[in-house]
């Protein structure tokens, strides 16, 4: 991919970004930062394929701890924002949204 | 004939996974769709996940590749599912850092990878992948100490002589050694001081900030890790990681600024002035008045005969579990005809929403709940204010006092309620390490005690009004 491009990509998705936060009440803040701490856990799967071409013993070792952290950052994410928002639609009155 | 759809399959599949994560966080970002938002994420992430062993350039170390997301996933699995509510700040930290850490190891990685001359990189990718190897380790390590001072192993905000000139050399050796690995890749050992250094360079940011400004760092360090996602995504030539990181970097960039903004303070403030210097200063304030104290029956008397009562939680709430109990003493007063609010700072505890989040698990209804800008004017025909672990975000030195370092924040004027009571585990200071005027008011009654404890006292002596 040329550098260009991926300037623009980069000035789009960081003004996506700043879209979606900027109207957001205070009182899902942080479940927002939670769940936006697992999206970034994308990185697994460049995690993934740094280790599926590792081939040096250094290159496998550091790419297994890529691995497990990212996963680590994937399955930790979802499971914290998704006790949070669950609570959120337990609770109130005008919970019957599905 | 295999391969060429693999070629246009992998790719996407990573599209639509950009798609759904975008779409998801935009759905998060409304309570009425944020449950619906977060399952379309995971599945997104699952998709991109699953392609991904059958990515064109991975062609080995299945076996591994499984043995390390079922250790890491496992893990984060069973301590996310075990941690308490209260503790959710913390453990959002330390997912954050592990992605951080993820985005500096790909960086490694592929700087071994230039270094032995395997593959050959253009100007371009070697500058991302070693300013995505910077952030990432500083998010990392940074993160981890933002965990480790929330959770209570390092009490202190460690501050010295020099230390912002320390601070300086280490990122600007930090930056020399990155500069040289873009110029010269030709060692490991630089390779791996490089990285080091980064580390430490995280941890000195991270140990002098005080505990009440650790949302905001929080929030930072989940930006960086978006933005070294988003570099390490294009080292890796992956959209879907350039996409999704930025956007969280971008996402979490202004959410951090609301943050310190709620907190009348900069960023620049938060990171390199800490509250330490100013601390001395003002204790030699004016101090007027004694404290007084109460006892819990006055307290629940003074509650069930009140017209009108505002809650203002803080972090000892969350230390103290208090929600539930407290929820019940709202109910009970309530069928005494007490008209109940709650009003929460923007910075009460320890992330911004974090009490709304508590308040929530223990059923009270969003329309009890209130922001500051909504209740302030209410406190003045207000009977009693009950304040409950907060400090910092109801003292009125931010109003009064020019010389206070929290002067100019926006607080919540619980002093100008008739009666306010202020439920206190001792008598320490906030975690800011100001003394709080409000202790000092004629109208304000301290009652001592643990949160839950308390509000069980409060509740039975209610009660016993019948």
């Amino acid at each position: 991919m040329e550098g260009w491009v991926a300037l623009y990509i980069f000035m789009l998705a960081a003004f996506t970004g700043i879209e979606i936060i900027a109207r957001v009440p205070a009182i899902l803040h942080t479940p927002l930062m939670s769940g936006s701490n697992f999206i970034h856990g994308i990185v697994l799967v460049g995690a993934m394929v740094i280790l599926g071409m590792a081939t040096t013993t250094a290159e496998i070792i550091v790419g297994f701890i890529a691995v497990f952290l990212a996963a680590g950052n994937v399955v930790g994410g979802y499971v914290v924002t998704d006790r949070m928002l669950e609570m959120f639609k337990s609770s109130g009155q005008d919970k019957d949204n599905s | 004939m295999m391969s060429a759809v693999i070629e246009f399959v992998v790719p996407l599949a990573y599209f639509l996974a950009a798609v759904m994560l975008i779409y998801g966080l935009k759905a998060m970002s409304s309570p009425v769709t944020a449950r619906r938002g977060i399952v379309l994420s995971g599945w997104a992430m699952a998709v991109a996940v699953a392609v991904t062993f059958a990515h064109p350039k991975v062609s080995d170390h299945y076996g591994l590749m499984l043995l390390a997301i079922g250790t890491g996933g496992l893990a984060a699995w069973v301590s996310a599912r075990r941690v308490a509510m209260t503790d959710m700040p913390q453990m959002i930290a330390l997912y954050n850092g592990m992605g951080g850490g993820a985005a500096a190891a790909i960086a490694a990685v592929e700087l071994l990878k230039l270094i032995s001359g395997e593959v050959v990189l253009d100007t371009v990718t070697i500058v991302l992948a070693v300013l995505g190897g910077i952030i990432g380790a500083v998010a990392f390590s940074g993160s981890l100490i933002a965990f480790a001072k929330l959770q209570g192993w390092i009490k202190k905000a460690w501050r010295f002589g020099g230390q912002h000139v320390i601070n300086t050399a280490v990122f600007a050796a930090v930056l020399g050694l990155g500069i040289y690995l873009m110029v010269a890749p030709a060692s490991p050992a630089v390779l791996a001081a490089f990285f080091g250094l980064a580390l430490v360079l995280g941890v000195l940011m991270t140990i002098p900030i005080g505990g009440a400004d650790m949302p905001v760092v929080i929030s930072l360090y989940n930006a960086l890790t978006g933005l070294a996602v988003g570099f390490e995504g294009y080292v890796l030539q992956n959209p879907a990681m350039m996409i999704a990181g930025i956007v969280v970097g971008a996402a979490g960039s202004l959410l951090t600024q609301l943050m310190a903004r709620s907190m009348n303070r900069s960023l620049a403030n938060v990171l390199f002035a800490g509250f330490g210097q100013a601390e001395e200063e003002t204790q030699g304030g004016a101090l007027t008045g004694e404290i007084k104290s109460i006892d819990a029956t006055d307290a629940g008397i003074q509650l069930a005969y009140a017209e009108k009562v505002i809650i203002v939680p803080g972090y000892g709430l969350a230390v103290a579990q208090a929600q539930h109990k407290i929820w019940e003493l709202c109910e009970l007063l309530a069928q005494r005809g007490v008209k109940v609010s709650f009003a929460i700072h923007p910075v009460a505890g320890r992330m911004p929403g974090h009490m709304n989040v508590l308040l929530a698990e223990a059923g009270v209804p969003y329309d009890m709940i209130h922001d500051l800008e909504d209740i302030n004017a209410q406190f003045p025909t207000t009977d009693v204010a009950l304040v409950i672990g907060a400090n910092d975000v109801v003292n009125p030195a931010a109003r009064k006092d020019t010389s206070s370092p929290i002067y100019g924040m926006p607080i919540l004027d619980v002093d100008k309620a008739k009666n306010c009571i202020v439920v206190k585990r001792g008598q320490g200071t906030g975690f800011s390490g100001i003394e709080n005027l409000l202790f000092f008011e004629d109208n304000t009654r301290m009652l001592y005690g643990d949160a839950q404890k308390v509000a069980q006292q409060l509740i039975a002596d209610v009660k016993a009004l019948g």
